[in-house]
């Protein structure tokens, strides 16, 4: 199968900054592909050379097996959904939606038919006479993806679109966004730095760092076999454990991650690990406990209605030995 | 421990007048617009209602006294086909000057707002304002000696053998003549020269307010250049488009100096007006005259706002 989107060794160069440095990717079709690093990791330059804002400095892009070195952004069948929404302030939602079937010269009767239809997929129905300035945010959340999907386009890209989203909204869109990708079956590149965002929605993730895809695998992958410390890092909150705190607990003298409810707070006498408690952070469901030992900090998960050790006390750790991950890299 | 107060003292009469402002912060504003509103409200729109009432005086004919009766008169005199024409040809070269300054400025606004940084922008600035500083008469007397028969465009046409360009243009019925500095497309030319700032930097201005995130969004859409910028960028940049136009048509419409050294010896409203207050004495009419421009502005301004110009604001 041809894959939707293909980076073939892609730079993207501002002056000195390489923003893009020599990546490769292939995003399969129908996928839900997650971009997740922190800003300046080189994600959005990704995402607006798959769109066409950037050129490529060095390296070569094909959508769907053709290369787009020379095609302008409204010549690629590609659209995108912008972090502050973009949407046209001088029209109402229904033009705004349309808008993409005008320029195509589709006449405004069949257009407007159509954008009733996808304002009815993001469930906005009658709000096509409005303003975007008399919508909400979460509102014009849906009209700017209802705007990108209105000329079926083969790749959407989505660019931290859930951002100025509340809390609350932000996981309910979560779900919409996975149903309407499953439902229409296009392929969603996604571009965010919110790591439980990217792990709860995408079938694939790559997680950039400097200009370089430094992991790509599944949500599972990624949270589970860090391969460096910066995914480990970053995904998560799992502890990274240096060599020498690797070889006393067993492994290899590499560096490896181990997560905050592989652990369990055990008695001081023939524990694998001691240390000082230093903090506890109540997260609800649980609470984070955190351990100063071996020259370290390490994260635990204590469950609620557990008992909790008092802030300066000694205590034991146990974990589960098959949930030390070793790392390749450094 | 120290008790640190929970209050600072007061240090003068500076914290005084700070309080009293925030206990009342409408006293503040008031005293800040004060003095424009009343520089505005009383001096400025008090002359224009003095301005408005003389319009509906008439002169008599034999004394070429004011007669202060209300009488519509005056107006009708307006009507009169010399008067009319003056009005007319006023209008006419005020839309000319208009629309080809907008032509002109949006290319130049559009690079100041989309391309020009640091450096350029200073060169931007300085290019557009330069011309302003120097006095407006010299600029009008430098106009009519480059404009002249004997004057550097006619010898630039002549030597790149473009003479007939310049014949033909001058041969056209109605706005050509003897020489660009005798005909109308002078005057034209020199409005053009004068009033262009001030239509380059509201246009600038509105132009840098449209997102670039909007022009990414036309063009991921699917709209090409052309269609960018009818559907998304003229409707944004509109209002800016809006006041440039303001300022070239009423600059137009009130100058009484440069129909009067640069083209046909043929009336403007500013001319009018002043012969007819000078001159000739009769202040209803002039008042009447200076009317025009003010009416023609607001059935302007009221068009443009129907047709959505300000929507965008």
């Amino acid at each position: 199968m041809i894959p939707a989107v293909e980076f073939a060794a892609v730079s993207r160069h501002f002056g000195p900054i390489h923003a893009v440095d020599a990546v490769d990717l292939t995003i399969a079709e129908g996928s839900f592909f997650a971009m997740l690093g922190p800003s300046g990791s080189g994600k959005t330059t990704c995402l607006r050379l798959i769109s066409g804002f950037e050129k490529p400095t060095h390296g070569a892009i094909r959508i769907f097996g053709q290369d787009v070195s020379n095609t302008p952004p409204n010549r690629r069948n590609v659209n995108t959904v912008f972090q502050d929404y973009a949407l046209f302030p001088h029209m109402n939602v229904r033009d705004n939606v349309a808008y993409g079937l005008m320029v195509r010269g589709i006449p405004r009767t069949a257009r407007y038919a159509r954008a009733e239809e996808l304002l009815a997929l993001v469930k906005l129905d009658g709000f096509g006479d409005r303003k975007p300035a008399q919508l909400s945010g979460g509102q014009r959340q849906r009209v700017a993806l209802a705007r990108a999907l209105v000329g079926e386009p083969r790749v959407l890209l989505l660019d931290e679109p859930l951002g100025a989203l509340d809390l609350k909204l932000r996981e309910a869109m979560q779900d919409e966004l996975k149903t309407l990708q499953r439902r229409l079956g296009i392929t969603f590149v996604f571009v965010t730095h919110d790591q439980s965002e990217a792990l709860s929605m995408a079938d694939t993730l790559a997680v950039f760092n400097q200009g370089r895809i430094a992991q790509i695998g599944t949500p599972a992958q990624i949270y589970d076999q860090p391969r460096t410390r910066f995914v480990a890092d970053f995904v998560g909150s799992s502890n990274v454990l240096p060599p020498a705190l690797t070889q006393s607990l067993g492994g290899p003298a590499q560096w490896s991650s181990l997560r905050p409810e592989a652990l369990h707070l055990a008695p001081l006498a023939g524990a694998a690990l001691t240390g000082t408690v230093t903090s506890l952070r109540y997260l609800g469901a649980g609470t984070r406990v955190q351990i100063a030992t071996g020259g370290t900090e390490i994260g635990v998960l204590v469950p609620a209605g557990q008992p909790l050790p008092e802030p300066g006390s000694q205590t034991g750790l146990g974990f589960d030995t098959r949930a030390l991950h070793i790392m390749e890299g450094a | 421990m120290t008790a640190r107060p929970a209050i600072l003292p007061e240090r003068g009469i500076a914290d005084r007048l700070s309080a009293l402002f925030w206990r009342r912060p409408g006293l503040l504003l008031a005293l800040l617009i004060a003095p424009p509103l009343i520089w505005l409200g009383v001096i400025y729109l008090g002359s224009l209602a003095a301005l408005l009432v003389q319009s509906f005086y008439s002169i008599d004919e034999f004394s070429g006294l004011v007669v202060r009766e209300f009488t519509l008169k005056t107006y009708a005199e307006l009507l009169r086909p010399s008067n009319f024409d003056i009005i007319l040809r006023t209008l006419m070269m005020s839309a000319a000057v208009t629309l080809a300054a907008a032509i002109l400025a949006f290319p130049i606004a559009y690079f100041a707002a989309r391309y020009a940084r640091g450096r350029w922008k200073a060169v931007f600035y300085l290019g557009i304002m330069l011309p302003l500083w120097s006095s407006y008469l010299v600029k009008v007397y430098a106009w009519k000696l480059i404009l002249a028969k004997e004057g550097i465009i006619t010898w630039a046409a002549d030597s790149l053998g473009l003479g007939f360009v310049l014949n033909a243009a001058l041969a056209l019925p109605g706005i050509g003549g003897n020489s660009l500095s005798t005909s109308f497309l002078g005057t034209w030319l020199v409005f053009l020269y004068v009033w262009l700032p001030y239509m380059i930097l509201p246009m600038q201005a509105a132009l840098e307010r449209v997102p670039t995130a909007m022009l990414e969004a036309s063009a991921d859409l699917g709209a090409s250049r052309g269609q960018t910028l009818r559907t998304v960028i003229l409707p944004l940049a509109l209002p800016g488009i809006i006041a440039g136009s303001i300022f070239t048509f009423s600059l137009t419409m009130g100058d009484y100096i440069i129909p009067q050294i640069i083209g046909t010896s043929a009336n403007f409203i500013g001319m009018a007006v002043y012969q007819l207050q000078g001159t000739a004495g009769n202040l209803p009419l002039a008042a009447a005259f200076a009317v025009v421009p003010i009416v023609i502005m607001l059935a302007y301004l009221a068009i443009a706002k129907r047709m959505g110009a300000f929507d965008a604001l």
